[in-house]
């Protein structure tokens, strides 16, 4: 019998919220040292099964099998206890300890922080992890922060560790890196769940995959011996649509948004400052902010959009300076902005979502406001139009914001902001949490606003979607904004140098 | 859900004041009838009920404004004082001052007075960052000082004997009764009532009170609406700050007819609980006001009929108020019992 070869088998996980089935009937197979994919869209229950296994959450059916025995694992500090260590997407240190006062949290106590920080420096010199013991956590970067959590799982000695969406954070140098590393943890017979939607890293890097699509295992497969279109096709359930672009050759019209050598400090000790920017988006253009999450991309969409305020001349919209201007005095003059967050910022989660759209159209459509009244009847049939226009899925007819999947959510908050006469879009992160259908269409509506002759800025980490839709790109890196250089004439690689190094290749 | 929560809140400080009362040797189910029920069998005491729930009413449709922008006004009382004192410069210092203009004036200089002192705490809080649960907590106290030396001091009763209360109001600057024949409940309480529906449509209907309820439930959100959040901390402390001083006006105006050192037995903070109770909504404050009058006025019952201390009315309302947020909390989540043990469950 194979069966004490098996590191980790799942029998018939079933995980159930109410009637919505978030899990249904998961079955797979781990062995040691194998490199396995998770793969599938945001929704699809990727993040829920693992939970189940880290113990944060419990199945409601079916059987985990370790070692070849069941086991119930009722909480994290179990699921440490059996070998199963977990690098979260979101990374869960404190900022303000060291970097062995971080490990010393998750281990079990007994050891001195002295102890720690030897054990800690010896692992990550052994795996080409380099980390300073006594570094505090808000002087690393991002990949950095990563690696440690990556060394405080090896601390654990983990015989299975699960990776949640690695290296949506790295740039492509970063992630080449981890996957040195992750194939050497491999060779050492620890096994590896890695869970993405990224297909190309799945193919390099991966033995064995198991596509999830609606909480149910469409697919298993050697990923190496599969197309990313024919793994695309299991993960989506159909073919993605494909952008189609605009006429390139249609001349860019006038300065639309312009920034003038805009520096803001950080409002507190973990801010990113934003250092010197100037750049000019014109009518008709895409341009892309790539970047690594924190280097100053939330400070830059708060100064352009007015909810933080700057010099008077540091902003200027179609000619107009507004530094020192409110966010509802710029969208008036045509400018909308979608931000990153979509609950709790672009939108309120507990409010309807035609309350919603009294959130930003109030004041400029002018049939929300009967004096001091707000009209919910105007704004209920607004929220009908987007609906219809933005192919907005939802349950009920006015449900929250909250009850709305992210990608349905991010529809409607494009659709608000652009129902008017937008001229100017500023979206920070346009896809983030976004389903891979949603996404397509999101793309392929700010490629048509953009035809139709908005200037559009787009600030994501998703350096595909740049490529994909920008016609100029630049990088942020610590508050630094390099000059624009047109899509066509440079590629990944050289963007992810400059989102790493912070040095401007003069052109 | 929201509305079933303050009714099992009431029910479960029911059950727990029959307990107390059994505890202290009194037959709960008697007991309980004395405090709650005997209190409102006659009209002339559904006339102090009406009296008692005015001012309690009054401010708690106002908190229900500050507590849903998130603004933590805990000062009613001592804005109310302000409020009883202002509107009383008139009748006391003035009493050669006579004519219908008078009362309308004297309510007005209530809700002023009500108003600059509750700007007192928002001036802080957006200057300084101050905490407002602090500042205005402390500032009721000195309130509560400030009314005792005046009224024992320069605005005491020439003809009084003594006693520390300023002279008798004049008929003119008096809330007049509404029903004479059947007990002393005066206008304020329709006032009350008034006020509470105009509070309702401000916070339903207008884009004002949107703006509460965003910066209340998302202060992010609220930025990205362009809702300024330091004009919302001075409008709704004023708000509160303005039904707090009318209900201080109504109350020297009404039921007692002169300033005292002691307007109110803690109306201030009770509102609190009426907010609360009346799930922050300002006509859930009319219900809830009502109620919360009658914890007053069984208090006072219980002490004749039952001999139990006056206390047991602050106890009540510490009941209500404990029961009616542990339901909030507990309808919401679930208590679960955590293991930490692997429990293999045998060989598969």
């Amino acid at each position: 019998m194979d069966q004490g070869e098996v590191l980790l088998k799942l029998e018939g996980i079933s995980k159930y919220y109410g009637s919505f089935k978030a899990n249904d009937q998961i079955s797979l197979e781990i062995l040691p040292g194998e490199i396995h994919a998770l793969l599938g869209e945001n929704g699809a229950g990727k993040s829920t099964l693992v939970k189940m296994l880290y113990g944060s959450l419990q199945p409601d059916e079916g059987r985990i099998i370790w070692e070849g025995q069941e086991v119930h694992v009722p909480n994290p500090a179990a699921a440490r206890d059996l070998g199963v260590g977990m690098v979260f997407q979101h990374f869960s240190l404190f900022d303000a300890l060291t970097v062995a006062e971080n490990v010393a949290l998750a281990l079990p106590p007994g050891k001195s922080l002295k102890q720690v920080a030897k054990e800690l420096e010896e692992i990550s010199t052994s795996y080409g992890l380099p980390l300073k013991a006594n570094a505090r956590i808000h002087d690393l970067s991002v990949g950095e922060r990563q690696r440690v959590e990556i060394v405080r799982c090896l601390l654990q000695h983990p015989k299975l560790i699960i990776m949640d969406e690695p290296t949506s954070v790295l740039t492509p140098q970063e992630a080449e890196d981890l996957f040195k590393v992750l194939r050497r943890l491999s060779d050492e017979g620890k096994a590896i769940l890695y869970i993405s939607h990224k297909l190309a890293e799945v193919q390099a890097l991966c033995q064995e995959a198991t596509i999830l699509r609606h909480g149910k295992v469409v697919g298993e497969c050697v990923p190496g011996d599969e197309t990313p279109i024919s793994l695309a096709k299991m993960m989506v359930g159909s073919d993605i649509h494909e952008i189609s672009p605009r006429d390139v050759a249609v001349a860019h019209g006038d300065v639309m948004l312009q920034v003038k050598s805009l520096s803001l400090s950080g409002l507190s000790g973990f801010d990113t400052a934003l250092k010197d920017i100037s750049f000019m988006l014109h009518a008709g253009e895409i341009s892309g902010i790539a970047g690594i999450a924190g280097n100053g991309q939330n400070e830059l969409f708060d100064a352009v959009s007015g909810e933080r305020v700057s010099e008077e001349e540091c902003i200027l919209i179609k000619g107009e300076p507004v530094g020192n201007m409110g966010i509802q005095k710029r969208r008036k003059l045509g400018a909308m902005f979608i931000s990153e967050e979509r609950l709790g910022h672009a939108a309120v989660p507990e409010f309807a979502l035609s309350e919603n759209v009294i959130l930003t159209r109030h004041g400029l459509d002018k049939s929300l406001n009967k004096g001091p009244f707000v009209s919910r009847r105007a704004a209920k049939k607004v929220k009908d139009d987007i609906v219809a226009k933005f192919d907005v899925r939802k349950g009920s007819s006015d449900p929250t914001a909250q009850s709305l999947s992210g990608g349905n959510l991010q529809k409607f908050v494009l659709g608000r902001e652009v129902m008017g006469d937008a001229e100017i879009i500023v979206v920070n992160q346009p896809t983030w949490g976004v389903d891979a259908g949603s996404a397509a269409h999101i793309r392929q509506w700010l490629v048509d606003l953009a035809a139709k002759g908005a200037a559009v800025l787009v600030i994501s980490q998703d350096l595909d979607e740049l490529f994909e839709v920008a016609d100029a790109i630049a990088t942020l890196n610590e508050g630094r904004l390099s000059p624009f250089v047109p899509t066509r004439s440079t590629d990944r690689h050289k963007i992810g140098l400059q989102m790493t190094s912070g040095t401007l290749e003069q052109a | 859900m929201t509305y079933l929560s303050p009714i099992i809140g009431l029910a479960l400080a029911l059950i727990a004041g029959a307990i107390m009362f059994s505890f202290l040797g009194k037959p709960p189910l008697g007991a309980l009838y004395a405090y709650f029920i005997e209190p409102v069998s006659e009209m002339w005491s559904v006339h102090e009920l009406l009296i008692k729930a005015a001012p309690l009413i009054l401010m708690g449709a106002g908190l229900c404004v500050c507590y849903q922008s998130n603004n933590w006004n805990i000062g009613a009382e001592g804005q109310m004082i302000m409020g009883g004192m202002a509107g009383s410069i008139l009748p006391v210092l003035f009493p050669q001052i006579a004519g219908p203009f008078v009362l309308p004036a004297m309510l007005i200089m209530g809700v002023i007075g009500g108003m600059a002192y509750a700007g007192i705490p928002a001036l802080l809080k957006t200057k300084f960052k101050t905490n407002e649960i602090l500042t205005s907590l402390m500032l009721v106290y000195i309130a509560q000082l400030i009314l005792d030396w005046t009224v024992r001091g320069p605005w005491r009763n020439p003809h009084g004997l003594n006693f520390p209360e300023t002279r008798q109001f004049d008929a003119f600057a008096r809330l007049p009764e509404m029903i004479p024949a059947d007990g002393r409940a005066n206008f304020g309480f329709v006032i009350a009532v008034v006020v509470a529906l105009l509070i309702w449509v401000l916070m339903a209907k207008t884009m004002k009170g949107f703006q509460v309820k965003v910066i209340g439930a998302s202060p992010r959100a609220a930025k990205f609406a362009g809702f300024d959040a330091k004009n919302m901390v001075f409008f709704a402390f004023l708000l509160a700050g303005a039904t707090a001083g009318l209900a201080g006006i109504v109350e020297v105006a009404g039921a007692s007819g002169q300033l005292r050192t002691t307007i109110s037995p803690g109306y201030g903070f009770t509102a609190i609980i009426v907010a609360f109770l009346g799930r922050l909504n300002p006509i859930g404050a009319i219900v809830a006001g009502l109620v919360l009058a009658l914890t007053f006025l069984g208090g006072e019952a219980a002490q004749i009929s039952l001999g139990v201390s006056d206390k047991v009315a602050r106890v009540f309302q510490g009941l209500i108020l404990f029961f009616v947020l542990a339901c909030d909390t507990l309808i919401l989540y679930r208590i679960r019992f955590v293991a930490s043990k692997i429990i293999p469950k045998g060989a598969a």
